[in-house]
């Protein structure tokens, strides 16, 4: 477990310990993905046997429940998650055209990450903001009213923010 | 110190993007500049729905409602309508009256005037993360009159009373429901709120939730007491940060006043609401796929019967809401099931929220009452197609809904209209398309999304809509064949009938809804290889017509160097080359890039 510190795994721990207490406690796994995923930023691997071994649960049913929702990554994502919204309004508006700049400006697909770990790329179902369709969210923080020219400048500024550092 | 004027930010996504909170900023300096801080209290509200006139800003009382607004506005505002009490006239919003009480409080704005806001009373009124405001607006009177004055019978018999249908998307009676889970012996139930919104195109129960928290709760409490649970769980999308945020605390609020947890209001009825996160999987909306991931598990759906009223979460008997069905509640069993029923049409009462988006002049959350027509939504509340377009058709229903062309533009919004028309009510989003879309193209979108979210446990679904979105794809790639268009009529009818959960039975739906209404666009993509669009790449090529003056601008913009030419003189787009992103007709200045 190199990469995995201590004191976050503690801290898992600790949230398992504490939620198998309460009512039917042991369905809580779902939550502990949320949790382990908000402190890693991904399911590594091993925590997955970590878990497995506080909830008595076995890693194969742990790994099958990962895999099945969208919302957990099983590999490190990048500095930047641009998350494209391909709900039917930012579609409508032309998302598609948008996904194919991103594509083609990274140089990778949807669900996968740049070599140098700076951009992933992943799906997004309607990120509540079709006013502004179509829009990507990067990090935290919402860009509308897209053309293929403002998301290509958009890129690159986050290219050059990096290289300033 | 008491306050003489309450100021109300629209806090919703798109009013924040445009600024805000930069706005509030400037108008916390200005207050302070003109020594009336502490008579202006400031708050945030959820999303008002007014997303195209953003940033909003609301002040009360006078209920006047400024949009579109700069931060060199704010002072000109402060000093006249603040100091002086004369609203900027310049800077309100103002169109055609408004007709319903809940409106007063709405203010003067067209984009109400044909709604009716029930569910979403409150939304953009309180601050949603104080309990107080909320109880301001009669909040929870509705439980303390249930629990003082009604037996849980005599609720369930004023529910279905009512009329009220869930507002998830199948729109079973709510009334009957809550009986029949009531009428399961043993003191373990569930109460369930649906708050997982799987359309990907629609935000009506997260807004829902930011806007009015509270309601939520209080509704899910009267069920409680009605069908004799004790707990609560909301299901709501991860999503969704700040709706769960705003769950946490106005659970906690709730329990400080003891509206939740032990002997609420001293009244002997104990019930607690828990929050449990989705992850992202769209067939968790269904409910015994929800109940399963609540458990831990993969969101696979069962057989039903039995149903969640018999055996549900925990295999115990679980009642399971929509978010705008909880909403609901706590209006009827105030302002009672007589009032509410006279609202919307015979079969189908009350109001509905709608995320209108797309192709439409004002973008946001509308309720209307049932019965209103298609075309008063889009035109008259979502003020038309911008940029002279067309109206090709409307998308109700999400994935599982239909797209319904212009000549249905009368249709009434109820649950049986939608239905007979070829499309569903589903749970509310509503997507105004124009000629730019191509309709094989918009089926394709929704088949990809629901054999990519297909859970993969009953073949029909797991394998069929695989088989239809590989149609689709050849389709559109201009390799159609003679035959296709009945293939996936064939196809999809049997998936329809055979799949086991909502999803693959309505899977099909937009497919078979574009046959019906827009067939001749698929036979010329088969027999003509034409997308009259312009939109599935394949059929499309781009050329420069004699409008290039040879600037060069699309030279530098294609990311893959497909244009060519001298400057000064006229470009040249490679087909070889090109991978028709779009980027060089949006450089273009001179309207000199055509695809055809
Ligand atoms: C594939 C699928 C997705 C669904 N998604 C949702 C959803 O996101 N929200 C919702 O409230 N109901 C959804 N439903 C409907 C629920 O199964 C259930 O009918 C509803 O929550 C009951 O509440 P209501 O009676 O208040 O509508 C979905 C159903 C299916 C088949
Ligand atoms: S569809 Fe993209 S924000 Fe709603």
């Amino acid at each position: 477990m190199q990469t995995i510190e201590a004191g976050k795994i503690e801290e898992l721990r600790e949230f398992i310990a504490t939620i198998l207490k309460s009512d039917y406690g042991d369905s809580n796994l779902i939550s502990v993905l949320h949790k382990t995923q908000e402190l890693f930023g991904y399911l590594p691997r091993e925590v997955m046997d970590e878990i497995a071994q506080r909830m008595s649960l076995p890693t194969a049913h742990i790994w099958g429940v990962a895999t099945f929702y969208h919302y957990f990554n099983l590999t490190a994502p990048g500095k930047y998650v641009i998350s494209i919204c391909l709900g039917t309004a930012c579609y409508v508006k032309g998302a598609a055209e948008i996904l194919t700049v991103i594509e083609q400006e990274l140089g990778i697909k949807v669900g996968e990450t740049t070599e140098d770990k700076l951009f992933s790329l992943q799906p997004a179902r309607c990120l509540g903001a079709c006013g502004l369709a179509p829009v990507v969210m990067i990090n935290d923080k919402i860009y509308g009213d897209l053309t293929t020219v403002k998301i290509k400048k958009l890129i690159m500024d986050f290219r050059k923010s990096e290289q300033h550092k | 110190m008491a306050y003489d004027t309450i100021i109300t930010f629209c806090d919703g996504t798109r009013c924040m993007h445009t600024q805000g909170r930069a706005l509030q900023a400037v108008l916390e300096q200005e207050l302070e500049r003109c020594q009336i801080k502490d008579r202006v209290k400031i708050t945030l509200s959820g999303c008002l729905g007014m997303c195209d006139k953003g940033p909003i800003m609301v002040v009360n009382p006078g209920y006047t409602i400024y949009g579109n607004l700069q931060e060199s506005d704010i002072p000109e505002i402060v000093a006249e309508h603040i100091v002086k009490g004369n609203p900027v006239s310049r800077l309100v919003i103002q169109e055609d009256h408004l007709y319903n009480r809940f409106f007063r409080i709405f203010g003067d704005a067209k984009f109400f005037g044909k709604q009716m806001r029930i569910a979403l009373r409150n939304c953009g009124i309180i601050d949603p993360e104080n309990i107080d405001d909320y109880l301001a607006l009669n909040g929870y009177e509705a439980l303390a009159k249930v629990l003082t004055e009604m037996s849980p019978t005599e609720v369930i018999a004023e529910v279905k009373k009512s009329g009220l249908r869930g507002r998830g998307g199948a729109g079973f009676p709510t009334g009957l429901k809550w009986q029949f889970t009531a009428e399961q012996e043993g003191p373990d139930k569930f109460v369930i709120c649906n708050a997982d919104e799987g359309d990907p195109g629609a935000f009506m129960d997260r807004s829902a939730i930011e806007g009015d928290p509270h309601t939520v709760l209080e509704g899910m409490a009267i069920a409680g007491y009605a069908i004799g649970a004790k707990k609560g769980v909301i299901y709501i999308r991860a999503e969704y940060p700040l709706a769960i945020d705003r769950l946490y605390k106005a659970i906690n609020q709730a329990r400080k006043y003891n509206l939740l947890g032990d002997n609420i209001l001293e009244a002997g009825f104990d019930f607690d609401i828990e929050i449990r996160l989705g992850a992202g999987a769209f067939v968790c909306g269904e409910e015994t796929a929800l109940i399963h991931s609540i458990q831990g598990a993969r969101g696979m759906p069962r057989p039903r019967p039995p149903y969640p009223s018999v055996s549900g979460l925990f295999g115990k008997p679980t009642l399971i809401n929509n978010v705008e069905t909880w909403a609901n509640i706590p209006v009827i069993m105030l302002d009672g099931a007589e009032w509410f029923s006279t609202i919307g049409t015979e079969k189908s009462k009350g109001t509905k929220v709608f995320a209108l988006a797309g192709k439409v002049v004002n973008t946001g959350l509308v309720e209307v009452p049932m019965g209103t027509t298609l075309r008063q939504i889009v035109y008259d509340i979502g003020g038309g197609i911008p940029g002279n377009k067309k109206l090709k058709a409307i998308q109700t229903g999400g994935p599982s809904g239909g797209c319904l062309p212009e000549d249905y533009l009368d249709t009434p919004v109820d649950y049986e209209s939608l239905a007979a028309a070829g499309s569903i009510m589903g749970s509310g989003g509503m997507i105004v398309i124009d000629e730019a879309s191509c309709m094989v193209d918009i089926a394709k979108f929704f088949l990809e999304f629901t054999q990519n979210e297909s859970c993969g446990k009953c073949t029909p679904c797991r394998e069929g809509t695989k088989r239809m979105y590989e149609i689709l794809e050849r389709i559109t790639a201009g390799e159609g064949r003679d035959g296709d268009i009945e293939k996936l009529e064939r196809l999809g009818n049997m998936i329809k009938k055979s799949s086991l959960c909502g999803l693959g039975q309505s899977a099909p739906n937009p497919v078979l809804s574009t046959i019906k209404n827009f067939r001749e666009e698929y036979e010329e993509h088969i027999r003509e290889k034409k997308c009259r669009a312009g939109v599935c790449k394949e059929l499309i090529g781009y050329s420069v017509n004699d409008n290039c003056i040879g600037c060069g601008a699309c030279k530098k913009a294609c990311p893959v160097g497909a244009i060519t030419g001298k400057t000064k003189s006229k470009h040249e787009i490679d087909a070889e080359k090109c991978i028709k992103c779009g980027m060089c007709i949006a450089t273009c200045k001179f309207d000199a890039i055509i695809k055809a």
